[in-house]
């Protein structure tokens, strides 16, 4: 044996996941990149270096929608890190007490949402908090806050933290889910040592459970980042792809469809499409960075 | 033994708080499903009443049949979503058995590669994607969702699954060799049968995005005959806005299909996810 002699078993086995993971994924990706760098004049495409970017960040008809678009997106993302996330956990440390009942019957009827689709959840809510049909006026009338509704679809002011909360209801089964699971790998010797020292109840959760989570804690906070920032769904099946009323509820994900394939009186630019999609991957980039090197490797682990 | 953690008082909040919390989760799907049984005016009328022999009432359900294809649109989603499980778990597992089994230059890196993905949520190449698709004709076609929900798995379906195959014993493989099998039989016949609860974990989380996506089937296929149940609930719906019976129908309709896929599978997520398999 002086040098290895190619394997082709190995190749046969890598090529199908590497070519189309490649020719679907990877190449698209750096093609959008590439392509947010021309433009289209006369029907030809014509290199321009950063001047898209420039237009998006800059020209005030564009940088007025893109802030805007950008700005919503962190305020959505805030609502699911300051609601959901924090309701999630909850219900796992809940969930997860020793000889609980039904708790099964119970992570099976939370999860349920979240298997549904957007179109399904926008619309149902939609309906629900309508004016017209008015279960969510009544359901208020009913426990005397029938002074505190509004149509908050279609209030500029509320309807961004409307659909952030409806977006929460779906997904808080996905924190729950994994911190229940990150919970149940807690050795039972680790929580009898606390109770010996009269550690129990509240402050065992506090004081033993959550640091224990906190790695978990971490991955749902990059995920709940990386899915807000490409979210573009539920937006879509509520609003529309104008993200009314009045753009207050636009997120990246809705400005980009908007500028790709136009609305209305706009036509659609695919060069400003994939600037809108550069922007994205740089703040995921940054957020996961952030999360990889910055979070992550300073979290200290315990050896359970 | 922990008599200091249980405490009648403290069971009952908890089963309080979460009996109200499944209230809230389940709230809505009961209200769309009891209203779509019902007559126009019992919709609105009593809204939260469930149907009696008055209000009871399949107008919704016909208007959707009559209008929509949903049929068509329930088959193209089953197609795209087996057909991208299928190759997903293939190549998936084909790739993570290279990786996990065999030492050679590059492995690492290529592992890295292919982890990528996981983080990197494929819709920022769209504009690339339709552009491609456009060129090779496949637009408009249920290959160019299937390639798109192919590719969008593979990286996941490759870190579970060679998490899985490295616990395959070296033994059972290295007799399989002296038996004279092949590297192909060893994977197919040996390996590929003791991962299968990781194949089912990975399969199970590919499922649901995948039939719930909206973004790929809007963009990738909106045609007609290729339309999914969500992008053709999600027109149906658009157009008949102000019918409600229709809408409500349309809507439990495309809620059905995946509670019942959920109550078929649910155990299989519930297991996969705490199995730790995304940790």
């Amino acid at each position: 044996m002086n040098r290895p002699r190619l394997r082709w078993h190995i190749v046969v086995f890598l090529a199908p996941a590497v070519l189309v993971y490649t020719a679907v994924m990877i190449f698209p990706l750096f093609n959008t990149l590439r392509l947010a760098l021309y433009t289209e004049i006369d029907q030809t495409r014509v290199f321009v270096g950063l001047q898209n970017f420039q237009t998006l960040f800059f020209d005030p008809i564009w940088s007025e929608q893109f802030w805007n678009a950008l700005g919503n997106n962190f305020w959505f993302f805030l609502i699911h890190m300051l609601v959901q996330n924090p309701i999630g956990i909850a219900l796992a440390a809940l969930l997860s007490h020793p000889r609980l009942r039904f708790a099964a019957l119970y992570r099976s009827a939370i999860f349920i949402p979240t298997i549904l689709s957007f179109v399904i959840v926008g619309f149902a809510w939609k309906l629900i908090l309508s004016p017209i049909w008015g279960i969510a006026p009544s359901m208020l009338d009913a426990i005397g806050l029938k002074s505190l509704f509004a149509p908050w679809l279609g209030k500029e002011e509320y309807a961004l933290t409307t659909l952030a909360l409806i977006s929460v209801w779906q997904f808080v089964g996905i924190p729950m889910m994994l911190i229940y699971a990150a919970l149940l790998t807690i050795p039972e010797e680790i929580l009898e040592a606390g109770e010996i020292d009269g550690i129990t109840g509240a402050s065992a959760f506090w004081k033993i459970k959550l640091p224990l989570i906190l790695p978990s804690i971490g991955i749902i906070s990059i995920l709940t980042f990386v899915g807000n920032f490409n979210a573009f769904d539920l937006i879509y099946a509520a609003q529309g792809a104008l993200a009314g009323p009045d753009f207050s509820t636009d997120i990246l994900g809705t400005f980009m469809y908007r500028t790709f394939f136009g609305f209305q009186l706009q036509l659609g630019d695919p060069h400003m499409g994939s600037a809108i999609a550069g922007a994205m991957f740089a703040i995921i980039l940054v957020g996961v960075c952030i999360y990889l090197f910055g979070i992550q490797t300073r979290m200290r682990r315990y050896q359970l | 033994m922990n008599k200091a953690r249980q405490n009648p008082f403290n069971t009952a909040a908890m089963h309080g708080a979460l009996i109200l919390y499944t209230l809230i989760a389940l709230f809505p799907v009961f209200v769309i499903l009891i209203n779509s049984f019902k007559t126009r005016r019992a919709i609105f009328r009593e809204p939260l009443a469930l149907p009696s022999a008055d209000s009871f009432s399949l107008i919704g359900y016909e208007t959707v049949m009559k209008q929509g294809d949903f049929f068509l649109y329930f088959q193209n989603s089953m197609i795209v979503t087996v057909a991208s499980l299928f190759f997903v778990l293939l190549f998936g597992a084909m790739a993570a058995y290279a990786l996990s089994e065999y030492q050679f230059r590059g492995n690492l890196l290529m592992g890295l590669y292919l982890a990528l993905g996981i983080m990197i949520p494929i819709r920022i190449g769209t504009v690339a994607i339709l552009e491609m698709m456009v060129a090779t004709g496949l637009v408009n076609t249920l290959w160019a969702l299937i390639l798109v929900y192919t590719a969008q798995g593979l990286p996941l379906a490759v870190f579970i699954l060679s998490e899985f195959m490295r616990q395959v014993s070296d033994d059972l493989k290295n007799a399989g060799r002296i038996d004279g099998l092949s590297e192909y039989t060893i994977f197919f016949r040996l390996v590929l049968p003791l991962v299968r609860p990781a194949m089912a974990t990975v399969a199970v989380f590919n499922m649901i995005p995948i039939w719930n996506d909206l973004w790929f089937p809007l963009i990738l296929a909106p045609a007609e005959e290729t339309k999914t149940l969500t992008l053709g609930s999600q027109v149906f719906i658009g157009q008949f806005v102000t019918d409600w019976n229709a809408v409500l129908s349309a809507l439990s309709m495309a809620i059905l299909p995946v509670l019942v896929l959920y109550v078929i599978f649910s155990r299989q997520l519930i297991r996969g996810i705490t199995s730790g398999a995304v940790k």
